[in-house]
């Protein structure tokens, strides 16, 4: 079937086999794929994007469902070739080891800060207990993420 | 920074004009003969390019890491479940998944060999392999991967006080985020291009291009992104089965396993049983420690051998020790294979010997810091292989410094849920919560033991400018060695003018394997050496552009004698690293639900380059052992995997992690360049064992095996 997605603000019209996912259509047919795939049900955070301004996973909404809403991912969060804070908080902090779950966790601290500027750690634990990160232990995650805090 | 941005390419990012997509049917025993398979019904699913076999693979059907003992395609037998059977290649990834549900393949379930301690009473899974050989003791028993022995001293030497235990640790996966993914290329002259997130390019291409009747030059491996590793890539995973689809289609093929197909379809960390007997002096200083260790191998070989030796090195712990017995058995099963993760067999060990020490301590009524600082290991002391500590390793430093750390005070109650035990479930008012304070230490070596050819190799091309490229196949797998690499180089050139090329093995030869804490001290010295080959070859030929490689070794080791585990020259190993950790638990003793608060460490990492680096690795490798001592653990009934996601196969989340206090103790390493040592195992080796202490302080339990769950804190 042909949809429609509204993406970072721009529109893709794009051949989608019924089942796909928004996650599968985002990486495969409009060559975003920045939003990753580790575990396609829900449980890493790792595809996370906004949709209509709310965090979802976005291997749980179908392709089709997303059609006529608006999407940000990632690779929206830097405006005029500047970072997002929180892609620059992240670097600086050292909270990238593999990177991996970085694109899901940058856009769900980046929803945590646009709605609580100054959250508490544990504000901040609870915002990103549905992104799991293999590699950091989240330490400098938090570090990233604090150090952000009210810069919004 | 790519990679806050989304624009850093994974191996499971890529794609090709023309791409096909592929799929692998796996078995769905963990133990059967195959007496047919038919994929006439998949070739005719719509969008399938190809279905192939075992038939289809032109070369060697066999591969491996240590032993060829694994097929490329299951041929006339199934030994796990999961195991590679047949392979579809279709146009879109739901055609490929379902023609692979409409190849027959008709199976005669064999009775699978699941229990470690009764394989070697079992029919041989592996009939052809011979017991004997590599250097290693002969063990005619069937199933046996691997046996060591190590005698050191009198291995019957009596103290006065003795404690034994027996410990068990369960089946942890490396879970790391980025599923086993790749892109396959032909290159239209019977080559290929590999595209995939490995740790060892070269070992992986030295492996492929056998099973494609292939010269090695016709297979090129590069390196994809790589979301974390941490073992699970040494092994294959797709390929061969990539190229094999490429090259029979002539078009490219990507290949991206399914989280749950990721959990079956890779190697794990060796489940392990391990019966302990330490007798002291009443003063508290070790007199013999008799270990024995069963590790369960699964049904392939992979880095079993190695595992089993290191288990056994590392047996006794960072303590001398004058007498000491350590058996070390890797046993042949239908369970999932095992074999490389963080650690290596010396995190399975640290859990028995520090339970063991924590016993000991208790039975003299010593404190048990004392304990420890009393046996510590250090410089000019002895492993029970015999070989003397030549190099830096302050085991007594790191205990000090980790115990000095001051830890939290208890928190007041009434507090929020989430810092209870239970947490946001809203369990417990404080009601039943005790708080505990465990302690351990722990170490491994740096670098590949036992007379293994250890080298990584740099290439540097210069021009006349002074501005320069580095080739290194060193695998970044998110450890930060890419980094390592460019501030060497630049620092060595004088230049920031330095690019980091592709890593390949088309350009440079092998950089080994990212494992064993070995790529920063091995691409240091690589580069190094490069660099200043470089400047003098600049310098000789009066500026003009340059391009050299150089090969750097670290020292020599050798094997263990086959008959006493003793050192047969100086080392069996390079160099060591420890670490020792402090944890504050509360466990909620009623529900068995934990909360660890708060954890301190303090690590010997040689010389850190990079100090932000070095204590992500500290946290992150702690965090694994979290999740090993609370909550990790691959469920298997008869074989079959029954957990395989991560709903049912829990890691460490925000919520789960405490902070994580980190003293770096830096004494630069003689041997390696710019003194660096490894620092990704040790916190992973050590916390386990350091956590599951401070819930045996607030319980007053035992708990002899991880992961730790609910039911032996209740005592159920």
């Amino acid at each position: 079937m042909r949809i429609s997605l509204r993406v970072n603000g721009g529109t893709h019209e794009t051949d989608v086999w019924e089942g796909e996912s928004l996650l599968f259509a985002l990486r495969e047919r409009l060559g975003l794929p920045g939003s990753k795939n580790a575990c396609e049900q829900g449980e890493c955070g790792s595809c996370s994007v906004l949709l209509d301004g709310k965090l979802v996973c976005s291997c749980l909404v179908l392709a089709a469902q997303a059609a006529g809403h608006e999407v940000v991912t990632v690779e929206g969060l830097a405006q005029d070739g500047r970072l997002h804070r929180v892609q620059e908080a992240f670097v600086a902090a050292g909270a990238v080891q593999c990177g991996f779950c970085t694109p899901g966790l940058v856009v769900a601290a980046a929803d945590l800060l646009g709605k609580n500027a100054y959250p508490g750690d544990d504000e901040i634990r609870e915002a990103l207990s549905g992104n799991l990160c293999r590699c950091t232990g989240y330490a400098k995650i938090f570090d990233a993420v604090r150090s952000t805090g009210g810069t919004l | 920074m790519p990679k806050v941005t989304g624009e850093f390419a994974y191996s499971s990012d890529l794609s090709a004009a023309g791409m096909l997509w592929g799929h692998t049917l796996r078995s769905p025993h963990a133990h059967a003969r195959i007496l047919e398979i038919d994929i006439a019904g998949a070739l005719s699913m719509p969008g399938v390019h190809a279905v192939l076999t075992h038939e289809d693979v032109p070369g060697t059907k066999l591969y491996g890491l240590e032993f060829a003992d694994q097929p490329v395609l299951a041929v006339d037998r199934v030994r796990y479940f999961g195991e590679p059977v047949a392979l579809v290649a279709a146009e879109h990834p739901e055609q490929a998944r379902r023609a692979a549900e409409r190849i027959r393949v008709e199976y005669e379930p064999l009775p699978p060999v699941v229990d470690p301690e009764r394989a070697t009473e079992e029919e041989p899974l592996h009939p052809g392999r011979p017991t004997a050989g590599h250097g290693y003791r002969d063990d005619p028993r069937p199933n046996i991967v691997r046996s060591l022995v190590i005698r050191h001293g009198d291995p019957d030497a009596e103290g006065d006080v003795s404690v034994s235990g027996v410990y068990e640790v369960g089946v942890q996966d490396q879970a790391f985020l980025g599923p086993e993914s790749g892109l396959a290329v032909p290159d239209g002259d019977g080559g290929v291009d590999i595209y995939v997130a490995t740790q060892w390019l070269h070992v992986d291409r030295d492996q492929v291009a056998p099973c494609l009747d292939l010269r090695p030059e016709q297979v090129r491996i590069h390196l994809a992104g790589v979301g974390g590793a941490f073992g699970g890539r040494e092994d294959l995973s797709m390929q061969i089965h990539g190229a094999l689809l490429a090259l029979h289609t002539k078009r490219p093929v990507k290949i991206v396993y399914s989280r749950e197909e990721s959990f079956v379809g890779h190697i794990h960390r060796h489940p392990a049983k391990i019966w302990a007997e330490h007798r002291a002096t009443k003063d508290g200083k070790l007199v013999n420690v008799r270990v024995r260790i069963l590790l369960d191998g699964g049904a392939y070989a992979s880095s079993s051998t190695a595992v089993t030796s290191n288990a056994a090195s590392f047996a006794c712990g960072p303590y001398s020790v004058e007498n000491a017995l350590v058996e070390s058995t890797c046993v042949y099963t239908n369970n999932p294979p095992c074999g490389a993760m963080r650690g290596f067999g010396a995190v399975q060990v640290c859990f028995a010997h520090e339970a063991q020490m924590d016993k000991l301590a208790q039975e003299l009524d010593i404190d048990p810091i004392e304990l420890r600082l009393l046996n510590a290991l250090g410089p000019g002391g002895s492993l029970p292989t015999g070989q003397k500590v030549t190099g830096t390793l302050p085991v007594a430093d790191v205990i000090r410094r980790a115990a000095a750390m001051p830890t939290p005070a208890p928190e007041e109650l009434p507090r929020d849920p989430i810092r209870l035990p239970g947490g946001s479930g809203n369990t417990t008012r404080g009601e039943g919560v005790k708080r505990g304070v465990g302690f351990a230490v722990g170490f491994k070596n740096i670098g590949y033991s036992e007379g293994f050819d250890d080298f990584t190799a740099a290439r540097v091309k210069m021009r006349a400018d002074g501005g320069a490229e580095v080739h290194c196949a060193a695998a970044e797998v998110g450890q930060g060695v890419a980094g390592v690499i460019l501030q060497v180089a630049r620092t060595e050139l004088g230049t920031d003018d330095v690019v980091l090329a592709p890593h390949t093995t088309a350009t440079v030869a092998s950089a080994g394997s990212a494992s064993a804490s070995r790529m920063t001290w091995m691409a240091s010295g690589a580069v190094r050496d490069a660099c200043r080959a470089a400047l003098e070859e600049r310098e000789r030929t009066g500026g003009r552009d340059v391009d050299v490689e150089r090969t750097y070794r670290h020292p020599r080791t050798t094997p263990l004698d086959p008959e006493t585990g003793q050192v047969t020259g100086e080392r069996s190993h390079v160099a060591y690293a420890c670490a020792a950790m402090r944890v504050v638990a509360e466990v909620d003793v009623e529900l068995g639900l934990t909360r660890v608060v708060w954890i301190g460490t303090a690590q010997d990492v040689g010389a850190a380059m990079n100090p932000q680096a070095v204590t992500g690795q500290i946290e992150g490798g702690t965090a694994q052992g979290l999740g090993l001592a609370l909550m990790e653990e691959i469920q298997t009934r008869d074989g079959l995997i029954t957990n395989a996601s991560f709903t049912d196969y829990l890691i460490p989340t925000t919520l789960d992690m405490p902070p994580v206090v980190s003293e770096l103790v830096e004494e630069p390493e003689p041997d390696a360049p710019y003194g660096v040592k490894g620092v990704g195992e040790p916190p992973t080796v050590v916390s386990t064992a350091a956590i599951v202490a401070a819930l045996r302080a607030a319980t007053g339990r035992d708990l002899t095996r991880v992961p730790v769950k609910p039911d032996d804190i209740v005592g159920l």
